[in-house]
């Protein structure tokens, strides 16, 4: 993927190989917080946010820091660390400059840290061989993906709140069934890009 | 494996590190926002749980609205008595004693109450109420026994009983509040913990006609209100309402109730307040 497009990047990563629903990460809080369209709105813009920024920063460390010296079995170890010292830095600024945006991101921001989805995406990027500007354009779209399968899954759960759903289903079965659906759907982009 | 690799990546992975904690700390301090150190005590004296119950949003949403004096000490109902003293002490307030309450449903109709029809949609009980003009219970103030308020409760203290009617188990019961909101009927009040003796009906239309469709409902006869030795209870709007300050439990306008509206609680064996 190295010489691709920025626009198929950012195809690929919103549909084809959705974070959620064909790579599977991120489940934590896809089930988790997905069973109010607003509250699952809040965590996708916080969930796009941090990606972009982990994104950039560990292309950054990777570059500058790890390739530099011969480190590159580190990169795990390095990302993790990256990533959750960002976020803290992240959530200390908010505090102080944008309490406003801070109050609506709330809780999420901080529940980011230990999510799987940021450290995948910032493996993949190095995975891929990326350069900055598509590590940008994979990083924001891969969290638009994420975003739009939250949100689409919250709306539906939504839905199966007032649905007559079989005793034995009810509550986390069905939603996961309902996943599994609507991975089976976003399957059908295959072979798109 | 040279002994170099192992230093090279020891001080980058520890520089790292080193640098992130100070930018993290020096963060810290440069937008360190003033936090009332009252906050946190008040949030670690309060159960955690961020049911929302008080009304506001989280435990930290309601420490805040304390401090700034937009509720009471004892506005956590999940806490109870004990948090409330915690923060009155944190405030510097003294004490209201918060009063142990428990929910409870105002209603013994279930198959007592005529059906006006067969209902066999969703078991929701909004949905059934928004059927028919609130249902098919002939009393427009009856329960449902659709559930709602067994789904909403993170206690397991509700459940409808073999008559159909939701029933608080009064030592489950932590007095949140969602029940009530849950309800579209509005029948779940919040009642004294030590209270034993309820009216069980809030029906408000007039007497014959209640009657006609509920055997258990109250229809504001008023043989209570004139055998009551404490005048704990007063006919309200076509129903009588028990005064929780009041009432000694004595269980007299129990015994003279002619339709069984009035209940006591024997079963959970709570003291019975004799003054």
């Amino acid at each position: 993927m190295e010489g691709a497009s920025i626009f198929v990047i950012i195809v690929s990563a919103i549909f084809v190989n959705n974070f959620v629903l064909s790579r599977f990460l991120g489940i934590c809080p896809f089930l988790g917080v997905s069973k109010q369209v607003e509250t699952a709105f809040g965590m996708g813009m916080a969930v796009t946010f941090v990606m972009t920024l982990a994104g950039i920063l560990t292309y950054f460390v990777h570059t500058f820091i790890l390739i530099p010296l011969n480190l590159g079995y580190l990169e795990l170890v390095a990302f993790i660390l990256v990533i959750a010292s960002l976020v803290q830095f992240v959530e200390i600024v908010l505090q102080k400059t944008s309490p406003t945006l801070y109050q609506a991101l709330g809780v999420f921001l901080p529940l980011i840290t230990t999510n799987c989805a940021v450290l995948g995406l910032a493996l993949l990027n190095i995975q891929y061989e990326f350069n900055l500007l598509q590590t940008i354009a994979h990083s924001a779209s891969a969290a638009i993906g994420f975003s739009l399968a939250i949100i689409l899954f919250a709306g539906i759960r939504e839905k199966l709140e007032i649905a007559d759903v079989p005793k034995p289903f009810r509550g986390f079965p069905i939603a996961l069934i309902t996943a599994s659906l609507m991975s089976i759907a976003f399957l059908g982009f295959t072979g798109l890009v | 494996m040279d002994i170099k690799n192992i230093i090279m990546a020891v001080v980058s992975l520890g520089g790292m590190g080193l640098i992130f904690g100070a930018v993290l700390a020096f963060a810290s301090q440069k937008f360190a926002v003033e936090i009332d150190p009252r906050a946190i005590e008040i949030r670690n004296a309060l159960p955690g749980a961020n049911c929302g119950a008080c009304g506001f949003p989280g435990c930290d949403g309601f420490a805040n609205a304390v401090l700034a004096g937009k509720t009471s000490v004892n506005g956590c109902p999940v806490g109870g008595p004990e948090s409330a003293s915690k923060i009155a002490e944190i405030m510097g307030v003294a004490a209201v004693a918060g009063e142990k309450k428990t929910a409870r449903v105002l209603c013994k109709g279930g198959d007592n109450c005529l059906s006006r029809f067969e209902y066999d949609g969703i078991e929701d009980c909004k949905a059934e109420n928004m059927i028919g003009g609130g249902g098919s219970k002939a009393c427009t103030y009856g329960c449902l026994g659709g559930g709602d308020c067994v789904q909403v409760c993170s206690f397991d203290a509700i459940h409808i009983n073999e008559y159909g009617v939701a029933e608080v188990n009064p030592e489950k019961c932590t007095a949140c509040g969602l029940c009530i909101t849950a309800c579209p009927k509005n029948i779940i009040e919040l009642v004294p913990y030590n209270q034993t003796v309820f009216v069980d009906c809030i029906n408000l239309e007039i007497g014959g006609h209640v009657k006609k469709n509920c055997s258990n409902a109250c229809i504001a006869c008023k043989i209570c209100v004139k055998n009551c030795p404490e005048d704990a209870i007063h006919v309200e709007n076509n129903v009588a309402r028990i005064d929780y300050e009041k009432c000694t439990n004595c269980g007299i306008c129990f015994e003279k109730c002619p339709t069984n509206a009035i209940t006591i609680d024997k079963e959970n064996n709570r003291i019975i307040v004799n003054e």
